[in-house]
């Protein structure tokens, strides 16, 4: 916790071509501590797999990321991935990878998930239940690894507005302790919501970042106008 | 044609009669094929989803040679355990060829590919569904393998029944490296086929109508318990 808010990831020229697709094209982005940042962008501008490139589960084609030092991370996806077992047990085998040992464990599971409401489910198996408790059970076993930086890749594009606005409300205390929050979205009013600052990406670059207050109002790029005037035509 | 129902008529009478040289024959036989299916599975497990969650050279050509091993002729197995283990054999020394546990290694080398390839298909969709999350969190592959056996188990619970299933069916090897000795290594098959030819077709028929019998039960428990686990666990 000591060195919190000193991390810096650096994304040099990145491009990363899958299946001769070049989903990012050239992306240099650098993020401190601090502020939410949502990443918007038509479909297939290289959202997700911005994200996936910067957490490390897909390995550039060319150009770096680099961490200034070892940071903690972690990531939720659009669809939860739950192991067959209890929602506990689901966090409890997070801890257990990551090194911590029992009685530690399970403390600090049952609090992530009170954290998120979850507590009264502990024990029912992770994978029947609903799709909104599996992204707040999702989001529990990210926070319990005490992540510096937390990506999210549009965390409630499945879900209905009761669980969105719940998801939402986690991620922003989250926040509100101090992780560095990036996530994707394609919900305009979500990103409004959350963000603090907007990166705009269109055809694998970084277009623009803005602070988002000023971003909806007045983008600095033409891509960013044009999507903007396609997703609020009434503006 | 009268013959068949008579034959059925006493193979009944066997069965309900607990007749002890027909019981004796059913328990040796559900012995034997019980410890090939946990051998079979404590090998051919961990070898599937290794396979399956690996990144090896060879892999491919490992997964080729296993489905190939699937339909592995089981006189063949048989002649070469019983090489193996025939006093001249490299492992003659364990004086275990014509006894059940010549039986059971057969059985085993008969089980291992079955339940390895298709633990590796089944562990490898588990494996394909959770790669990201689980590198995510900061899993290894290797990590993954315990992790991805556990979270397919009831779909291995019926994995290791058909490894169970191909055991208690064998004949061809079992006759060569356990040589069907009475009341020592003369499993429902082996009687079966020696019933047969010996002309007493009531024994054979109650033994047949055992091994089917098992065979259909074990295959309605997995089913059960496949069911049950995706009502309560998804």
């Amino acid at each position: 916790m000591a060195e919190r808010g000193s991390f810096v990831l650096e994304a040099r020229d990145l491009t990363v071509v899958l299946g001769g697709v070049r989903a990012l094209d050239g992306l240099s982005l650098t993020l401190e501590p601090g502020v939410r940042t949502v990443v918007l962008g038509p479909n297939g501008a290289g959202k997700s797999v911005l994200l996936r490139t910067l957490h490390g589960l897909i390995a550039p084609t060319s150009g770096t990321v680099s961490w200034h030092r070892p940071t903690r991370q972690a990531m939720v996806f659009q669809r939860p991935v739950m192991l067959r077992r209890s929602a506990l047990a689901n966090i409890r085998y997070a801890l257990a990878v990551n090194g911590m040992a029992e009685p530690q464990r399970t403390q600090v599971a049952s609090s992530a998930l009170a954290r998120v409401g979850l507590d009264p489910i502990a024990y029912r198996p992770a994978r029947v239940l609903s799709g909104g408790e599996q992204q707040r059970l999702a989001l529990a076993r990210a926070w319990a690894l005490k992540p510096e930086i937390l990506f999210l890749d549009e965390p409630t594009a499945s879900l209905d507005p009761g669980a969105t606005a719940e998801i939402e409300r986690v991620i922003a205390s989250i926040a509100a302790e101090g992780t560095r929050i990036v996530m994707t979205t394609h919900n305009l009013g979500q990103a409004r919501r959350l963000a603090d600052e907007i990166v705009f990406i269109h055809a694998g670059r970084a277009v623009e970042r803005t602070a988002a207050d000023r971003f909806f109002d007045q983008p600095a790029s033409s891509e960013a106008l044009l999507f903007l005037q396609g997703e609020l035509p009434w503006k | 044609m009268f013959e068949i129902f008579a034959s059925f008529g006493v193979a009944l009478g066997l069965i309900g009669g607990a007749d002890p040289e027909l019981w004796a024959i059913v328990l040796l036989s559900l012995k034997l094929s019980l410890a090939a299916a946990v051998a079979g599975a404590a090998i051919g497990l961990p070898l599937g989803a290794l396979i399956a969650v690996g990144r090896f050279p060879g892999r491919q050509a490992l997964i080729v040679v296993l489905n190939a091993l699937l339909g592995l002729p089981s006189v063949v197995v048989g002649l070469v355990v019983y090489l193996l283990l025939s006093r001249a054999g490299p492992l003659g020394n364990w004086g275990i060829l014509f006894t059940p546990s010549a039986i059971v290694v057969a059985q085993t080398v008969l089980v291992v590919p079955i339940v390895a390839a298709l633990a590796r298909q089944t562990t490898e969709d588990a494996w394909m569904e959770y790669r990201e999350q689980l590198t995510s969190l900061g899993v290894s592959r290797l990590r993954a393998v315990p992790t991805v056996l556990w979270d397919t188990r009831f779909s291995l619970l019926t994995v290791v029944m058909a490894g169970f299933g191909r055991a208690a069916s064998e004949v061809g090897a079992v006759m060569v490296v356990g040589g069907n000795i009475d009341g020592v290594t003369r499993v429902m098959t082996t009687a079966i086929a020696l019933e047969t030819s010996k002309g007493d077709l009531p024994l054979a028929l109650g033994l047949g109508i055992v091994l089917i019998a098992v065979v259909l039960a074990i295959n309605a428990g997995a089913y059960g318990i496949r069911e049950w686990s995706a009502r309560h666990h998804g």
